[in-house]
């Protein structure tokens, strides 16, 4: 290959996966929290594209889940806002602190 | 053989009439009910008389001896290739015999109360009632299956609670229907181990099969079964005995008799047909439809021997001191089924020697056409005075001339004068006990005197005695009400002479009874002599029957108080089983297994309080322990998992 190691592919990945766990636990908003699991998904598709080309060059496996995941990832991102919506009409609000009435 | 598989209709006729009349009956059928009923019992009843022409007269028998014939079988559920609960009928001479007699007094039966139950506001209830009673009974004398003869022993006491039962708005009647059930039940429960027992060892529970197997001395299932032991007893003989616990409970045997004068508060028509000539004697043809085997068991027929000759001798005497007329015939009931029982257990299975077991189904015959005129006619007298108490009855044989002569056949009939039905069954009956056991002949010998007598204070009490001061008000009842009388009176006289020894026996072969005229002497003469010294005592009224029962203190005292039976019931059942039984029990049930239960919910109640902070409602918290538990899982895999 042309000089990038898979190291630092993976280097990439791992932090953009933990971006995206951290974004995820600290954010309130809705909105920012649906980004960060977008990142964490980004970041497996990098994992599953590198290892297809570093590991099994002739074979397409791992492109095809990254297709996979990217189409699913669309339309949970369609389900995720309507459900961000929904909760806005009823809350007035898409801070996740403000809906925590489904507890003990 | 030719096709029998209409029989299926006579049980069903009822039982669809059970389903409509249950259903719709107050709605659709509130005076029209009892017409319904009856009509279909009719037609059930020229079925089965159809039946019992086809099976005695045309093709019944095969070289001289009448077959058991499966004419239905459908197996029902099937445990094993071998053990299977079934729905079939059977057909043998007991079983055409049983049908003839439950269809033919049930619709005497049906068609008096059209009469006598007039008005009832339930009139379409006790219509579905009387037929889901005749279903059971039907489909019990027809069972071929052991299990299926339970089933249908179930079904029969039900209708026979609910029935006495109907007039649920009297204290006694509900304390009566809930005493027969019980103790119905308790008897119940041995006959369900003793099929149980017999099923286990023979592998079986069809009652043919049964039969062959544990009458065949040679094979396996015998051995086994009666080498088998328990408490030193073989378990042939328990089996056998359980069973017959069983049907001493159905038909009233000392001890568990003491339903049977309670249960008097039904309906006085349902008195006829439940508790005089059907369901009562369903104790009796359990035993003579196992009676190959019982046969095999010389110490179990001992049993069945005795406990019907001391019932028979012991209602008898009850039967003198009672002075509710129903009650009176209840005691003659299980009297008489006494005497069929001891028939049956001094009786062998072949032969000449099966004798017994021809002469009791003689008398269960006969015994239901006679009883349940004696009943119907008592219904009629009771629906003229208004009062079951001898006391309030007398000089009614002008007012009620019908009732009168019908009521007198059948004493006539009961007590055994020739040539009334009674005298030929009770003859061959005492026959038979004096050909096998002097001590048995003795009893029944007296017990007829008895007989005799209480019939006659009954009849004399009603009809003579006192003049009556009753208006002829109403009449003596209507068509309906006199018709089944005359019937059964005109039965009363004539089914003596039916050569029923030629159609019903043990082995299925025709057995030659000769009636022997010295033998007849010392039965009749005693009978007689008891009839006039009833005659002399009740016909008119004095003050005899007081100095008779002074005369005999302390005898009759207890006889009138039913030989104090009911209160040693209730005392073992209260002073015994309540404290040292029921008590401790219902403590076991409160502490340790509801406290077994109360535990686990408590401790999972706790449970939930400790960890429920866990669930905040935070969908970020909710995350984070997610990613701890995939983070902990791959630590766990990758590092520890070795």
């Amino acid at each position: 290959m042309n000089g990038i190691p898979l190291t630092h592919i993976i280097f990439l990945s791992t932090a953009l996966f933990f971006i995206g766990m951290y974004g995820l636990f600290t954010r309130r908003n809705m909105i920012t929290m649906l980004m960060a699991i977008e990142l964490m998904l980004n970041s497996v598709n990098i994992n599953f594209v590198a290892f297809n080309k570093y590991l099994y060059p002739d074979k397409l496996d791992g492109i095809f889940f990254t297709l996979f995941i990217i189409t699913i990832a669309a339309a949970e991102a369609a389900v995720a806002i309507a459900i961000i919506i929904n909760l806005y009409r009823s809350h007035r609000s898409i801070d996740v602190e403000d809906a925590t009435e489904m507890k003990f | 053989m030719s096709n029998y598989s209409y029989i299926v209709w006579i049980p069903l006729l009822p039982l669809a009439i059970f389903l409509v009349l249950g259903i719709f009956g107050k709605k659709y059928f509130k005076n029209t009910s009892g017409i319904i009923g009856t009509l279909a019992l009719l037609a059930s009843t020229v079925i089965s008389f159809i039946a019992a022409h086809q099976y005695f007269f045309v093709d019944g028998k095969v070289n001289g001896v009448y077959q058991k014939i499966i004419a239905f079988k459908y197996t029902w559920l099937a445990f094993s290739p071998n053990v299977s609960i079934d729905m079939g009928i059977i057909i043998d001479p007991i079983s055409i015999m049983m049908l003839v007699v439950v269809t033919f007094v049930s619709l005497m039966v049906h068609v008096f109360s059209l009469g006598y139950m007039k008005g009832e506001v339930r009139f379409a209830t006790y219509y579905a009632f009387l037929s889901l009673f005749t279903f059971s009974m039907l489909g019990l004398v027809l069972s071929s299956n052991l299990f299926q003869v339970y089933m249908f022993w179930e079904l029969v006491g039900v209708s026979s609670f609910l029935l006495i039962g109907y007039y649920f708005d009297k204290p006694s009647a509900v304390a009566a229907s809930k005493k027969a059930f019980i103790v119905t039940r308790f008897a119940d429960l041995g006959f369900l181990i003793g099929i149980l027992i017999l099923a286990f060892y023979s592998g079986t529970l069809d009652i043919n099969t049964l039969i062959e197997r544990l009458t065949a001395v040679q094979s396996t299932h015998f051995t086994s079964i009666a080498t088998a032991g328990f408490l030193g007893v073989s378990m042939l003989t328990w089996g056998l005995t359980l069973i017959f616990i069983g049907g001493a409970g159905k038909s009233a045997m000392f001890p568990l008799h003491i339903w049977l004068p309670d249960a008097m508060e039904g309906p006085t028509p349902v008195s006829a047909l439940i508790h005089a000539a059907t369901m009562v004697v369903a104790g009796v043809y359990l035993v003579a439809r196992l009676f190959p085997v019982f046969s095999m068991d010389a110490s179990v027929l001992t049993i069945v021997t005795y406990v019907g000759a001391f019932s028979a001798l012991l209602a008898a005497v009850i039967a003198c001191t009672q002075t509710d007329i129903k009650r009176v015939l209840a005691y003659s009931t299980m009297s008489q089924i006494g005497y069929m029982m001891f028939a049956l257990g001094v009786s062998k299975q072949v032969g000449e020697n099966g004798l017994g077991f021809m002469a009791s189904m003689f008398h269960l015959f006969t015994h239901a056409f006679f009883k349940s005129l004696l009943f119907l006619g008592a219904g009629a007298v009771i629906h003229f005075v208004h009062s079951n108490e001898m006391k309030d009855m007398g000089g009614l044989r002008k007012l009620m001339p019908i009732t009168h002569i019908a009521f007198l056949i059948a004493c006539l009939a009961i007590a055994g004068i020739p040539p009334f039905a009674g005298f030929f069954s009770k003859e061959e009956i005492l026959m038979a006990a004096f050909h096998s056991n002097k001590i048995i002949y003795g009893v029944a010998l007296f017990t007829a005197a008895l007989t005799a007598f209480y019939m006659f204070r009954l009849y004399f009490s009603i009809f003579w005695s006192k003049e009556s001061h009753h208006h002829n008000s109403h009449g003596e009842g209507t068509v309906s009400m006199k018709l089944p009388l005359i019937i059964l009176a005109c039965c009363a006289v004539g089914v003596g002479f039916i050569p029923f020894s030629h159609f019903v026996t043990a082995d299925g072969s025709a057995l030659e009874t000769h009636t022997d005229m010295l033998f007849s002497i010392a039965p009749v003469t005693l009978t007689i002599l008891a009839i006039l010294l009833a005659a002399a005592m009740y016909k008119n009224e004095n003050d005899k029957p007081a100095k008779a029962a002074a005369a005999f203190g302390a005898l009759y005292k207890a006889a009138s108080r039913k030989f104090y039976m009911d209160e040693l019931y209730l005392f073992i059942t209260k002073k015994i089983i309540f404290p040292l039984i029921g008590r401790p029990v219902a403590w076991v049930d409160k502490n340790i297994v509801d406290g077994l239960m109360n535990l686990l919910a408590t401790i999972t109640a706790k449970m939930s309080v400790l960890i429920k902070g866990l669930q905040s409602g935070k969908v970020q918290s909710y995350a984070l322990y997610f990613f701890g538990g995939i983070a902990a899982l791959a630590v766990l895999f990758i590092y520890l998992w070795k």
